[in-house]
């Protein structure tokens, strides 16, 4: 990992995300089901069997059930509704908030949406109802699941991670990242490493490549 | 849907393993960019219609198609400002002169970015420490060792003194020792 690449961190588990955040910019990318409170006229492009034909200028009716991207759903939300209303996605409402609460550990969270976390709490934005719940429920299902990541990142050295991580969102994952780099680290430093000089992962990275591209 | 090569963008930045300049897509840019002349020209056109004919309804319409801009813009400036800051840590664990394979994958504004932040840097490096200047991107971790190798005496500083970790035996002027 290069030591002088600082990327933008993602500001989704805050009050907005950051800006300038690709892995923000990703998590706003995925959907949920929202309904139209208004016609759209001229959008029916994008959704073909909702909108109706030339004849009502291609127009989304009101009423429409659609899945949108989060950041499409932010910037068209109000809180008159007045363009669209947004419905929860499922594994934010009453049904999957009892199994987390069962056991948060069992659950694959990479893959009921891999920014579990972040996406929810930017959720928190369209007034639901529900989002005193749902903000418990997001943070009771880390706390659930934390011990484990945290213990699994200090325990495993030079071994293969993939079934550890399979299960973990993003924002776990790259909890888990931290702990073994900490933990790489620490074993470096214990074996005397840590004073040789070795060529940055950068270079090293580079000088591989450089094969590749005298055999194309 | 609109800003789906934004997106591309972002997802081939991103699938770059840490720190890693993929090459400049000038490409991906440039249909970005045209996807944002549409839209505002659509939207230009449909604000006439509403102002002139009075039909709101369009209005969603124009605000989904500004929403589309606004991503469009962010996917792009985020695009450009996290390759600046791959760039730059190439200064750091490169040095100077970068190989020719990577100066192939940057643009020629991404190259004079570089060059000025070169600059810059070497201005800055040369401020620093007395005549020669310090270069700053050798020597980036701390001392593993207690004792550095020599240290001049510059001062006299009469007999010895007692610091936290070590003792400072011999101060006399031009004396040198490991301290």
């Amino acid at each position: 990992m290069s030591e002088a690449y600082f990327r933008v961190e993602s500001g989704a588990l805050g009050p907005e995300e950051n800006f300038l955040s690709l892995d923000d910019i990703l998590m706003s990318h995925e959907k949920l089901p929202v309904r139209t409170e208004t016609p759209m006229p001229r959008l029916g492009a994008f959704f073909l069997e909702r909108s109706g034909g030339a004849e009502t200028d291609h127009t989304i009716p009101q009423g429409s059930k659609l899945e949108l991207p989060l950041w499409l759903a932010k910037g068209l939300f109000d809180h008159k509704r007045r363009i669209l209303s947004v419905d929860l996605p499922k594994i934010y409402q009453q049904g999957w908030r009892t199994v987390f609460s069962a056991d948060a550990n069992v659950v694959d969270l990479h893959k009921l949406g891999p920014h579990f976390y972040g996406f929810g709490s930017q959720l928190l934005h369209f007034d639901s109802p529900e989002n005193a719940d749902i903000s418990q429920s997001l943070l009771q299902t880390f706390i659930g699941r934390f011990r484990r990541i945290m213990d699994s990142s200090q325990n495993t050295y030079n071994e293969d991670t993939s079934a550890l991580v399979a299960r973990l969102d993003e924002m776990e994952r790259g909890l888990f990242q931290t702990g073994q780099k900490g933990l790489n680290d620490f074993q470096c430093w214990e074996k005397g490493q840590a004073s040789q000089i070795t060529a940055s992962n950068l270079v090293q990275n580079y000088k591989k490549r450089k094969f590749t591209d005298m055999e194309d | 849907m609109f800003c789906e090569k934004a997106m591309e963008l972002v997802r081939e930045l991103h699938r770059a393993p840490e720190g890693q300049l993929p090459a400049f897509n000038e490409d991906g840019l440039r249909q970005v960019l045209e996807e944002m002349k549409a839209l505002y020209e659509q939207n230009q056109s449909d604000v006439n219609e509403v102002k002139s004919g009075g039909q709101s309804d369009l209005i969603p319409t124009i605000k989904f198609r500004h929403c589309s801009l606004l991503r469009n813009r962010r996917c792009t400036v985020a695009y450009l400002y996290d390759r600046l800051l791959r760039i730059r840590a190439l200064r750091w664990e490169y040095g100077s002169i970068l190989p020719n394979a990577l100066r192939f994958h940057m643009s020629a504004e991404e190259m004079e970015w570089f060059n000025h932040y070169k600059k810059s840097l070497a201005t800055y490096m040369r401020s620093l420490g007395g005549d020669g200047g310090l270069d700053i991107t050798q020597d980036m971790k701390p001392p593993k060792s207690l004792y550095i190798e020599k240290a001049e005496c510059i001062k006299d500083c009469k007999g010895s003194a007692k610091t936290m970790g070590a003792d400072l035996k011999d101060l006399s002027l031009d004396k040198e020792g490991i301290i």
